[in-house]
C-alpha cells in the first residue's frame, strides 16, 4: 500500500491542535479583558465599585417599577 | 499508537476524536437553553452588571453547563450505547474514551466555577457548583436509573441558570428568580415525558425508569395535564411579578392556554390513535413546549429592554 505524505488522520489530529489553540487563545484574551475591566472599576485603594440599581428598579422603592 | 500503523491501515482512523467530538460532549443544545435562561436571569436583574463581566459570567455558566453534560455522557455511556438517540454520542461511538470525557469534565467544572468567582462573585460560583454537583450526583448517577420520578426533581439542575445569572448581577436571591427556576423546574417533566411518548422503545431498552416504562404511557398522559396545570400559575406569577409587564402577562395567558390545550389533546388519545398518526400531537406538543419556554423569558427581556425608554414592567 502507498505511502501518502498525508493521511486523513493527520488532518484529523491538526483540527484537534487548531481547535485547542483557538480556544486557548481566547482563554487568554478573555482573561486579559477581566484584569482589565476589573483593574480599571477600581478605586485608588483598590476597593471593587458599588454596586448601581439600575434606574427602573430604584422607582420600585417610590412605589414603581 | 504510532502514525505508521495508521498509514499502514491497522487502525480505524474513525477511532479518532475531532475538535467537534469534545465540542458534542458539552451537548451544545442543552448549553443554548443555559445560556438564554442565565442571560435573561442576569439582565432583568436590579443591578446593572459591565457588560464584558456579564458576558464573561454568560460564558462560564455555559461552560458549567458544558461540563455536567460532559460528565452525564461519562457516567451515561453503558446506556446512551442502547439507545438509538444517543448510540453516535462521542463516547459510545469509541471517539472519546470515558477516562477523557470524564477529564474535561471535571477540569472545565473546576475552571468554570473558578472563572465565575473572579468574573463575578463567589454566590454565584458556589450556586454554579452546587447545579453541576446536582445534575451530575444527584440526577445522573442516583435518581436517573432509580425512579420514575428522575426527571421532576432531575428537573431542577437546568432550571438554576436564570437564578445564577441573577446571583451573579446581585450577589443573592430573590423572588423573581426563584419564579423563574419554578417555570423551569415545572415545565421540564410535561416537556420530557411528551419525548418519552414517542421515544418509548429507547428508555425501555436502556432501563431507564421513565415514567411511560413503569406506571404506562396513559398515567403519563395524565401526568402531563397535572404538570401543566401547576404550571400555568407560576408563569402568570412571574409575569405579574416586578420583572414582568403586561407583555410579559399577555405572552404568559396565551402560551399556557395553548399548552394546556395541548396536554388535554394528549390526554385525549390513545396509544393506537397516537401510533396510527406516528405520534403527531405528542411531538407538536415536545415542539410546542421549546417555543414556551422561550417565549416566557423573551418576554422578560423584551420587558426589560422597554423599560428604559418608558415601556414595558409594571
Amino acid at each position: 500500500m502507498a505511502i501518502r505524505v498525508e493521511h486523513e488522520l493527520h488532518g484529523r489530529r491538526r483540527g484537534r491542535n487548531h481547535g485547542l489553540g483557538l480556544v486557548l487563545g481566547a482563554f487568554v484574551v478573555l482573561v486579559f479583558g477581566l484584569t482589565v475591566v476589573k483593574v480599571s472599576r477600581q478605586d485608588e485603594q483598590g476597593n471593587p465599585p458599588v454596586a448601581a440599581a439600575v434606574p427602573a428598579v430604584a422607582d420600585q422603592t417610590g412605589g414603581g417599577y | 499508537m504510532s502514525d505508521i500503523t495508521a498509514i499502514d491501515g491497522g487502525i480505524d482512523t474513525a477511532q479518532e476524536a475531532g475538535f467537534g467530538d469534545y465540542v458534542a460532549l458539552l451537548k451544545p443544545r442543552v448549553m443554548s437553553l443555559v445560556v438564554f435562561t442565565a442571560l435573561v436571569g442576569l439582565l432583568v436583574a436590579p443591578v446593572a452588571v459591565h457588560p464584558y463581566l456579564g458576558f464573561t459570567a454568560i460564558l462560564f455558566i455555559a461552560l458549567g453547563g458544558g461540563a455536567s453534560g460532559a460528565l452525564n455522557m461519562w457516567y451515561d455511556a453503558d446506556i446512551d450505547r442502547v439507545m438509538r438517540r444517543t448510540a453516535n454520542r462521542p463516547i459510545p461511538a469509541g471517539r472519546v474514551s470515558e477516562g477523557e470525557a470524564l477529564g474535561l469534565g471535571l477540569g472545565l467544572s473546576g475552571l468554570s466555577c473558578l472563572m465565575l468567582g473572579l468574573a463575578t462573585n463567589w454566590f454565584a460560583a458556589a450556586f454554579l457548583a452546587f447545579t453541576i454537583f446536582f445534575y451530575v450526583v444527584v440526577y445522573t448517577i442516583w435518581l436517573k436509573r432509580t425512579t420514575p420520578q428522575n426527571i421532576v426533581i432531575g428537573g431542577a439542575a437546568g432550571a438554576f441558570p436564570p437564578m445564577i445569572g441573577w446571583a451573579c448581577a446581585t450577589g443573592g436571591i430573590a423572588l423573581e428568580p426563584v419564579l423563574m427556576f419554578a417555570l423551569i423546574f415545572l415545565w421540564t417533566p410535561p416537556h420530557f415525558w411528551a419525548l418519552a411518548l414517542f421515544m418509548k422503545d429507547d428508555y425501555s431498552r436502556a432501563g431507564v425508569p421513565m415514567l411511560t416504562v413503569t406506571h404506562g404511557r396513559a398515567a403519563t398522559r395524565r401526568h402531563i395535564l397535572v404538570y401543566t396545570l401547576i404550571l400555568a400559575p407560576f408563569a402568570l406569577a412571574l409575569a405579574l411579578s416586578p420583572v414582568g409587564g403586561p407583555l410579559t402577562l399577555a405572552v404568559a395567558v396565551a402560551l399556557n392556554l395553548a399548552f394546556i390545550a395541548g396536554a388535554v389533546r394528549i390526554l385525549r388519545r390513545d396509544e393506537a390513535v397516537s401510533a396510527a398518526d406516528g405520534y403527531r400531537a405528542e411531538k407538536r406538543f415536545f415542539r410546542f413546549s421549546l417555543l414556551y419556554l422561550f417565549g416566557h423569558f423573551a418576554a422578560l427581556l423584551a420587558e426589560a429592554a422597554l423599560r428604559p425608554l418608558g415601556f414595558g414592567g409594571w
